[in-house]
């Protein structure tokens, strides 16, 4: 086991590699064609980056690096807890607290603006349980109704505050998508303390947090304060996503809490991984974010972070280990693969049954007419069959021969079709000519334990309705040379 | 009962309670309202200790609504409850709890130990992490309902029956007195439904005492030493060879007797 979980964390960290690099190379490759900066190679921009000589660039690499952890961690338990959208609601109520927060003194001032924002955010989740429990409308409808309520308020004042004489030189408009150029020193503390507590929140009530999550009624009744816990984890949304909204804008910064923890809910099966990768994930696309805003600074940023995060889940999506698409595509391919072999391997025994096991070799003709295919297309399965090591082939490849495994699956493939085909009109009452279709499906499907009990049930019988033998455990493993009802015996087995 | 021998495998950690002392619940007068709709009216009820009892109504009679008052899950609107002569509160840790199978995510991103290491929770402090102790309680509690095996399975791989007995295996964990299981038998398949009777008989050998809320009739007499027949009201409690007759059971389920007529006539032949 311990060996197995090594894999995994091997996997998981060459999958981060891979989606770091791409993410590093993506967005350069853009920046490449926009042509901001394309009289400096590469090379000396990447050494220019990352030496954080510029504080500019250090305070937008910090920055994001803060805002990628510490969305991650908040944005996982909002995932877990089916709260997507309260993420996204809290993100844009809390446009009117920026605004606001800008009103008191006609500047900038991160305080002023973080206590604004975070005010109007919990207000604004506030008025969705108001709403919630005092009406019979369910939250998805409420949280829609609040977020566009809130937003357009803040709409309103940022154009207002806009058209104020000293308003239009203020940068408030880069609330709405986000600037990494315009964090401050300040920002970056803000932002720094602001993840410190989201980070030791998760450490030190990990328990309490998982709990809840999974089973608040359990945890309830174990003791667990429920609602202080819902309380604190949506006030430490409401800090990362104000400490958010400089990089990342109002509009876009939902997708920071949800799009990495999403990708890392595809790729583990555990909360603590997905904890980490999700922070993971949030850094790596708040790096490139803050790398590409260095390579051209008059760009908006915050969607190319929101970007940077949805290649990530992308390739969650296609390439994960378990859930990826492509996995599955591989497994349900090869599933798809050893059912038409098992059909390919039935049709030959029926084809040999068929003139009672006489001669070991069948031919391509006959199998095609078995099967009503063309020669060409069981010509492929029967090289399919000699691949896998469960037929010979001879004559240039026009007869097939069995080999002993290919034998023992054939058997055990028409064993299960027939063993069903009897169970069916047995047991559930169905007419002889109505059980082949079913039995075609199940019988690739059926456990050895199932057809064990099937046997069992059916008191071993030899014959199925339609009055053919059914090849019993034994007559497989003795293969044909045992089957004393058969005349004449051939095959593999055959005596010599 | 073999099946039951099967269960009482390795002595266990949980030490058999001392008879006597004030009841396991007690409940005094308890009303509980949605929504000022009062859901239950006016409940007394001192179940005695070492029972295994059976909350047996219609749909809607709120017995789970029951249950989650008693935990203080929902709050009371009047009267009160006590659990071994004290508040719920401060006799946490004696009060284990079974939910509905459908009360939580089974694509939560957890494995079976980690949702039987939370029985233990309850037993930790602020900010402690289970420890080994923790860990050899929950594999022994998975061990008893079979799932060991499984203790490394995404929750998400199991069977229904093989989640209920994951949340059976939750509340041993809790190594608690006094047991609220809700519907634990609701969608199991046979081998699950004996381990989980194997399983509350083998508690009930403890000393522990045991509330089931439970949907099905004609199961109910055999498995249960008491029944309380809800409907908002108490309409019963006592002994099940007294209680599950064709008087009481019409005063349950009212109007709805045509579904059950046949089993009180099946119980009115079976009794006499």
């Amino acid at each position: 086991m311990p060996m197995l979980r090594k894999n995994k964390a091997v996997r998981a960290a060459i999958f981060l590699l891979g989606a770091g690099l791409f993410l590093l190379l993506a967005p350069s490759a853009q920046a490449a064609k926009i042509g901001d900066l394309a009289d400096l190679n590469f090379a000396d921009q990447i050494l220019r980056f990352f030496s954080m000589k510029d504080p500019s660039v250090r305070y937008a690499l910090l920055g994001s690096i803060f805002l990628g952890v510490s969305c991650g961690l908040l944005g996982s338990f909002i995932v877990v807890r089916k709260m997507a959208l309260v993420g996204d609601t809290l993100s844009h109520a809390v446009l009117p607290g920026v605004a606001a927060g800008f009103l008191w003194n006609m500047s900038k001032d991160p305080a002023a603006i973080f206590i604004g924002a975070t005010i109007a955010g919990l207000l604004g989740t506030a008025v969705v349980s108001l709403i919630k429990q005092t009406t019979r409308l369910k939250e998805d409808t409420v949280l829609g109704m609040v977020l566009a309520g809130f937003f357009a308020v803040g709409i309103c004042m940022v154009t207002m505050i806009q058209h104020l004489p000293t308003g239009n030189k203020s940068g408030i408009d880069k609330f709405l998508f986000g600037q990494a150029a315009a964090i401050s020193e300040g920002d970056v503390k803000l932002m720094g303390i602001v993840t410190l507590l989201s980070v030791a929140v998760v450490l030190f009530f990990y328990k309490e947090l998982l709990i809840t999550s999974f089973d608040a009624g359990f945890a309830r009744a174990a003791g667990f304060p429920v609602q202080l816990i819902h309380y604190t984890l949506m006030l430490l949304l409401a800090f990362s996503v104000v400490i958010s909204l400089q990089a990342v804008g109002v509009v876009l910064v939902s997708a920071m809490l949800i799009t990495p923890a999403a990708a890392a809910y595809l790729l583990t099966d555990r909360m603590h991984r997905m904890l980490l990768l999700a922070a993971g994930f949030g850094m790596l696309a708040g790096t490139s974010r803050a790398f590409f805003s260095f390579l051209g600074p008059s760009l908006p940023t915050g969607p190319f972070m929101v970007l940077g995060a949805s290649v990530v889940f992308a390739l969650a999506f296609f390439f994960g280990p378990r859930h990826g698409v492509v996995m599955k595509w591989w497994h349900h391919r090869s599933r798809a693969d050893r059912v038409q072999r098992e059909n390919t391997l039935k049709s030959i025994y029926h084809v040999l049954e068929g003139r009672e096991f006489k001669g070991e070799g069948v031919s391509l003709r006959e199998l095609a007419d078995r099967r009503r295919e063309t020669i060409e297309e069981v010509q492929t399965q029967a090289k399919d069959l000699k691949r896998q090591g469960l037929a010979t082939l001879h004559e240039e490849g026009n007869l097939i021969f069995l080999t002993p495994d290919g034998w023992l699956r054939a058997c055990s493939i028409v064993r299960n079709h027939r063993l069903w085909e009897l169970y069916l009109t047995n047991a559930a009452q169905i007419a002889a000519d109505h059980v082949h279709e079913d039995a075609e499906k199940i019988e690739h499907v059926l456990g050895e334990e199932v057809v064990r009990e099937l046997e069992r049930r059916l008191q071993y019988a030899t014959k199925d309705p339609h009055g053919r033998p059914i090849p019993s455990i034994e007559d497989i493993q003795r293969g044909l040379a045992g089957l004393s009802r058969r005349e004449d015996l051939v095959g593999y087995g055959k005596r010599s | 009962m073999s099946s039951f021998d099967e269960i009482n495998g390795p002595p266990s950690v949980i030490h058999p309670l001392p008879t006597g002392g004030p009841p396991p619940l007690e409940i005094h007068d308890m009303t509980v309202a949605y929504h000022k709709k009062p859901v239950l009216w006016g409940i007394d009820l001192v179940v005695p200790q070492g029972k295994l009892v059976g909350i047996v109504g219609p749909n809607g009679a709120g017995k789970s609504t029951l249950i989650k008052a008693v935990m203080g899950i929902l709050p009371l609107s009047s009267g009160w409850v006590k659990i071994f002569g004290a508040s719920f509160k401060s006799n946490l840790h004696r009060v284990g709890y079974v939910p509905q199978r459908e009360s939580v995510d089974w694509d939560f991103p957890v494995n079976v130990m980690d949702v039987v290491l939370m029985g233990r929770y309850g037993h930790l402090g602020l900010m402690k992490r289970p420890s080994k102790r923790d860990r050899d309680i929950a594999r022994e509690c998975l061990d008893k309902v079979k799932m060991l095996p499984y203790a490394n399975r995404q929750i998400s791989n199991l069977s229904g029956g093989q989640q209920q007995r994951v949340f059976l295996a939750r509340a041993l964990a809790q190594e608690s007195d006094l047991y609220f299981m809700d519907e634990p038998f609701a969608g199991v398949d046979a081998a699950t439904e004996s381990a989980i009777i194997a399983l509350l008989h083998e508690l009930k050998a403890r000393g522990k005492t045991i509330l089931v809320v439970h949907h099905d009739l004609p199961t109910a007499r055999n498995y249960f030493d008491m029944l309380l027949l809800l409907n908002m009201r108490v309409v019963a409690f006592g002994p099940t060879d007294e209680v599950f007759n064709y008087e009481l059971l019409q005063k349950t389920y009212g109007g709805r007797l045509t579904i059950l007529s046949e089993v009180a006539e099946a119980v009115r032949q079976k009794g006499a």
